[in-house]
């Protein structure tokens, strides 16, 4: 018979035969409750007495959503232009309206000498030059090829090719509406050209905001980096502390030490989420296409791993220093370089787009971007879950099997 | 787990055979073999580094030994490790209760983490706060504690669930000395409830509190027993006590002398370790008078354990040497 229960009605039916009930085998074996909460109640006190693992748990993500909120765009508009009209004449005043008119340039000012535009580009007024030579006019009357010539700044490429693109964009334009001119002079009748005309139209994010699409995977890496850096010093501290000697002297089983301590942080995680979707919606207006429900069912799967492998950084380590700097290297730089939060996963070399399957971040991202901007479903998102699942469940698992109760 | 339980009944709480921990090549413990009755005090005595926590901490089933074997309230320290870890309160060298944490919400974890039943919670809780004298300050966290209370607090966190036998590492290390007095009242109290206690120390009047002693030394047992029985049996050579003038002026004269191992201040007087008493004694009134100091007493006294403890351990240096110069 069971001795847990010494034959309580409701569990005798099963005790033929096992010695004991499963609920207290279950309870022996696996884990009591009574300790989880025991663990997870000091756990708690121990961050509300804390105001620095307060601070990191709910001011740093806030600090992060701003400033990339805010700082962090790839839209590429408004660059600064610095012309050399060599020319001044009305075609070449023309081309620099059209430059100045779109809302991809802003005019910094004009130039008359290669001195001044130098300076402009070193200092940063202006990343792009363009210079008209001064026989401009004369070339373009005549049906010739005018050449015009565009300093970049290439320190930065990204902004540079940008910035490139829309200049020759800009001058495709004049050159076709100059054509068009000339042939409608020498023709005498207005041209009919079969020319392609493509009609864009954008889906989901309309606007081709970037930080429609960058504030999701925000939410992924903020997620990411405070639940494994505030669990990465947990178990590390009671090693050095000291206090881990006592606890493992008592009958706590390392499963119920592990869960205890994620539970407090589990709470941060969730509270930051809510945070970060308020955030989004009322000062970002950034909109939330799909469901609220699936985006939390996903965050609770995404966040279980990612304190679970804060843990488990922390059991290996059993130093606060070590692990930090460990939880540094192994969740918050994949999760900001590798998850296709910032950089593209597609641009990456194959060996690096290799690497990027194994860090998690990579799936929620692409989760909470299709939850955010494309109000996609489970069917969608299942491959992405179902990993997320298989690798929170594994932290788990190795987390406990790795925590020793023994000295060494 | 019944079938672990050894059914013949033994009366011994703590048994080592053989048990030797090494770390690389440096052997912490060395093949001790000792055995403690319930309800005994036992103290576990040595200097610093002469591997007593390794011991406590293989018995508490936290460390594992390196071969050897030992049991703990009838519970394989190997085997049974963790099976040992409800039978036993342990009390680190370390105070390792959580500073940030007050007083009752550490009695309140260890509560939860021994699953002491909710009817006995509150008994339980009151119980410690009254034992260690901390009824004005439930509410106080750990860090503000003098090291009295908090050596009194652990202690009550450790036995909380009430375990047949305790082991305590060096528990009154940096604690006053009434306080130190009141622990050892403390412990007194629950051997006579038939509670085990295996105690380190290396304070000698701590010692003489002891059931029975074991002296270890460089990792090994070097002397086992009760207080009485090692000032009496265990020293080869005898303690004379001398009380004089200029005491340590008469130090470095008796210190000449062949047949004296040394001599050392000891209240107002001095103790002389000598081979033989006999010729001793006459020696020493000699060379004491041919210098003009005034004897008050010399005479052949039973040795504190302090001199037993000196004598054992410069015996097994002068063993080892040899040894190790050849193992060089």
């Amino acid at each position: 018979m069971c001795r847990a229960c010494r034959g309580i009605p409701l569990y005798a039916p099963l005790l033929a035969g096992t010695g004991a009930c499963p609920l207290h085998i279950l309870r022996r074996k696996v884990m009591n409750l009574l300790r989880v909460k025991a663990v997870a109640k000091k756990e708690f006190i121990h961050i509300l007495r804390d105001p620095r693992s307060l601070g990191m748990g709910i001011a740093m993500p806030m600090l992060l959503l701003f400033l990339f909120g805010y700082a962090l765009t790839l839209d590429v508009d408004r660059v600064p232009l610095i012309v050399w009209d060599q020319n001044n004449t009305p075609a070449s005043r023309e081309l620099v309206s059209r430059f100045s008119g779109s809302r991809y340039f802003a005019l910094y000012r004009h130039a008359d000498n290669y001195r001044d535009i130098e300076r402009a580009i070193n200092r940063r007024d202006a990343l792009i030059a363009i210079i008209i030579p001064s026989n401009f006019a004369k070339l373009v009357e005549s049906g010739r090829k005018a050449p015009v010539q565009a300093l970049l700044d290439g320190s930065d490429p990204n902004t540079a090719t940008y910035a490139l693109g829309y200049a020759e964009s800009v001058s495709r334009s004049y050159s076709r509406d100059i054509n068009l001119r000339i042939l409608r002079r020498v023709s005498g009748i207005e041209p009919e050209f079969g020319h392609l005309d493509v009609r864009p139209r954008v889906w989901f994010n309309t606007d081709m905001v970037s930080r429609n699409y960058l504030f999701p995977g925000l939410i992924a890496v903020i997620m990411m980096i405070i639940a494994a850096l505030l669990t990465s010093l947990t178990v590390a501290r009671e090693w050095e502390t000291g206090t881990m000697e006592q606890l493992i002297s008592t009958p706590l089983k390392g499963s119920e030490l592990i869960l205890g301590k994620v539970v407090p942080y589990f709470v941060i995680g969730i509270l930051d989420l809510i945070l970060s979707v308020l955030v989004g919606e009322f000062i970002f207006d950034i909109p939330l296409h799909g469901s609220l429900w699936l985006l939390f069912a996903m965050s609770v799967i995404f966040l279980t791993g990612a304190l679970s492998l804060g843990v488990l950084i922390s059991i290996i380590a059993r130093n606060q220093l070590v692990a930090s700097q460990l939880a540094l290297v192994a969740t918050m730089l994949p999760a900001f370089l590798l998850s296709g939060f910032i950089f593209p996963i597609d641009n990456m070399p194959a060996p690096v787009q290799g690497i990027t399957y194994i860090v998690t971040a990579r799936y929620f991202v692409k989760i909470l971007r299709d939850i955010y901007l494309k109000d996609a479903g489970l069917a969608i998102m299942a491959g992405e879950a179902g990993l997320l699942l298989i690798f929170s469940i594994a932290a788990i698992a190795v987390s406990i099997r790795m925590f020793r109760k023994k000295i060494e | 787990m019944e079938t672990n339980r050894d059914t013949t009944g033994n009366d011994q709480a703590v048994s080592l055979k053989e048990l030797t921990k090494r770390f690389g090549n440096f052997t912490a413990v060395d093949n001790i073999t000792l055995d403690v009755k319930k309800g005994e005090i036992f103290g576990f005595l040595g200097p610093n580094g002469a591997g007593k926590s390794t011991t406590i901490r293989m018995l508490c089933g936290i460390l594992t030994p390196t071969s050897g074997s030992g049991s703990v309230a009838n519970f394989d320290i190997v085997r049974d490790s963790e099976s040992i870890k409800a039978s036993i309160g342990y009390m680190s060298q370390k105070f390792s209760l959580y500073e940030d944490l007050t007083v009752e919400e550490n009695i309140d974890f260890y509560s939860g983490i021994y699953k002491i039943p909710a009817d006995k919670k509150q008994v339980r809780k009151e119980w410690v706060i009254g034992m260690a004298g901390l009824a004005e300050h439930r509410l106080t966290r750990t860090a503000f504690l003098s090291g009295g209370w908090k050596q009194r607090l652990a202690l009550g966190c450790a036995i909380l669930h009430e375990p047949p036998v305790i082991f305590l590492d060096e528990p009154t290390s940096g604690v006053d000395p009434i306080s130190r007095r009141n622990f050892w009242d403390l412990i007194y109290h629950l051997a006579e409830q038939g509670v085990t206690v295996f105690v380190t120390t290396h304070y000698m009047d701590e010692a003489e509190y002891c059931d029975r002693l074991g002296l270890i030394y460089r990792g090994g047992l070097i002397a086992l027993g009760t207080p009485e029985e090692l000032k009496t049996r265990f020293m080869a050579e005898e303690v004379i006590e001398v009380i004089c003038d200029i005491p340590h002026e008469a130090m470095e004269h008796i210190e000449k002398l062949a047949g004296i191992r040394h001599a050392a201040l000891f209240g107002r007087g001095l103790h002389v370790v000598a081979e033989n008493s006999g010729v001793a004694i006459p020696a020493i009134a000699e060379i004491l008078g041919g210098q003009n100091l005034a004897v008050s007493r010399i005479e052949k006294i039973i040795p504190s354990l302090e001199d037993v403890f000196v004598s054992l351990i410069e015996a097994s240096d002068r063993e080892q040497a040899p040894q190790r110069e050849f193992t060089k």
